[in-house]
């Protein structure tokens, strides 16, 4: 049983005098699809790298806490997987080369078992052993996905997770999140109608904008 | 007082073994990031093709430059730490400069905290600044007549301390300008005033070792040299985390 909870503490971020959001207050205690959504522009990106401590908020906390015990900042990113389009993979290693090396930084087991299976779902298992640099922006996505989710993390934030990818790439992806979110607790950061259907509670950054 | 004293001595070698723990963790996970940037530059030679042009050439300018001239033996001490501080301003800012021009900055924030990736980093480039030192020492040695180490005791400990202190402002610095526009400027521009108390104790070190100063006589600059190396590498260190993020 997953015992993560994630707290958005009234979070506000600012770059300069520009207003991105003004006290963010959210609670995921539960396994789960969560949505963020806002048009363009609106900070998305932003509060999700807030969210995985890659950029601090301007005030606020955000506290991710594992059996009621607050993770360390050191030790954060074994707990959480990140998707996006602006991820770039080491284009001069293979996927597996990519994969084994993230499980090695990371200090975790390369659980060949369920890499496999990930690199089987997401039609990639016969190129795995191709560069990067070989790959469409379309393989690249679906990598990104495994990158997410081979080390099991308890949170898994999904920034724009369709992005560059084809019909049976976009069912496959929901298939894996409706999967992954009966044991994580997921973020889905979009402005995809689709993609927002997934999810159980939306949060609308565009709400958060006033001075 | 016992029961106490007991229990202070059990949290003590609880927290000993943690942090013990800890470290290996560190150390293991520094060690990965290193062969994946050893691996990555063995493909992609993006440091090494440029320290080792750096190097064919300036040796090659200062020959010709000098010709058939006889030049002191303090000058030629003094032109071998400047090619050393040259061909590292040319090639030891990749380690970070690479990974935020190709994009992949963000990726290492998500798998590695930022002392594993500035200890890994500092590994890759201590490993460069070596062997760069050694290919440079060598060539000076077999061209250079007048460069001619009387006591080699002392140039090891000023070779060793130096290339130490080299590599960790060189990777800090790095990791500073990496999110900058213009790098190519910004490096030696920011290295020059930070290197330079060291360049000049080198210097200093190498004209004694050429003299055949004893090493008890030359102790106090080889002092210097490693405070140097343990100041650089305590702030980098504690600033690592705010130079990393944001």
């Amino acid at each position: 049983m997953n015992n993560y909870s994630l707290t958005i503490d009234s979070i506000t971020k600012t770059f300069g005098r520009r207003l991105i959001f003004k006290n963010v207050i959210l609670k995921c205690e539960e396994n789960g699809i969560w949505g963020i959504a806002g048009p363009n522009g609106s900070g998305k990106s932003t509060f999700v790298k807030c969210l995985c401590g890659i950029i601090s908020p301007t005030r606020g906390k955000v506290i991710h806490s594992l059996n009621n015990k607050e993770i360390e900042p050191e030790k954060l990113h074994n707990h959480i997987g990140f998707v996006s389009p602006y991820l770039v993979l080491y284009d001069e290693f293979s996927a597996e080369e990519n994969l084994h090396y993230f499980a090695e930084i990371r200090g975790v087991k390369y659980n060949k078992e369920k890499i496999d299976y990930l690199l089987n779902e997401f039609l990639l298992y016969d190129r795995r052993s191709d560069f990067v640099k070989a790959y469409s922006s379309g393989m690249k996505q679906r990598l990104k996905f495994i990158f997410a989710l081979m080390h099991s993390p308890e949170l898994v934030i999904l920034d724009e997770p369709i992005s560059n990818l084809d019909n049976s790439g976009k069912e496959k992806v929901y298939k894996i999140v409706n999967e992954e979110a009966k044991n994580s607790v997921i973020i889905i950061a979009s402005n995809d109608d689709s993609d927002l259907a997934l999810c159980s509670s939306i949060l609308d950054l565009n709400n958060y904008k006033n001075d | 007082m016992i029961v106490i004293w007991l229990s202070v001595h059990q949290s003590l070698i609880l927290t000993i073994i943690k942090t013990t723990k800890g470290s290996a963790k560190i150390k293991m996970t520094s060690t990965a990031l290193f062969r994946k940037d050893l691996a990555s530059e063995i493909r992609t030679r993006y440091a090494i093709n440029s320290l080792v042009m750096f190097i064919i050439v300036t040796i090659s300018v200062i020959l010709f430059s000098i010709g058939n001239e006889k030049i002191s033996d303090y000058l030629s001490g003094g032109l071998f730490w400047v090619v050393v501080f040259f061909t590292a301003m040319s090639g030891l800012s990749r380690a970070f400069v690479s990974e935020e021009e190709r994009g992949t900055s963000l990726l290492l924030q998500l798998i590695a905290s930022p002392s594993t990736v500035f200890s890994g980093k500092l590994i890759f480039n201590l490993i460069l600044v070596f062997s760069m030192n050694v290919v440079i020492a060598n060539l000076y040695t077999a061209l250079f007549e007048a460069f001619v180490i009387k006591n080699l005791l002392l140039f090891s400990a000023a070779f060793l301390f130096g290339s130490i202190g080299i590599a960790i402002s060189s990777t800090v610095i790095a990791a500073i300008i990496a999110k900058a526009g213009s790098k190519g400027t910004l490096y030696p521009v920011l290295s020059f005033p930070i290197l330079l108390p060291l360049i000049l104790i080198l210097i200093e070190l190498t004209k004694m070792s050429m003299d055949g100063t004893t090493f008890e006589e030359g102790m106090i600059e080889v002092a210097v040299l490693i405070c140097y190396d343990v100041i650089m590498i305590s702030a980098s260190y504690l600033l690592f985390d705010f130079i990393w993020k944001d």
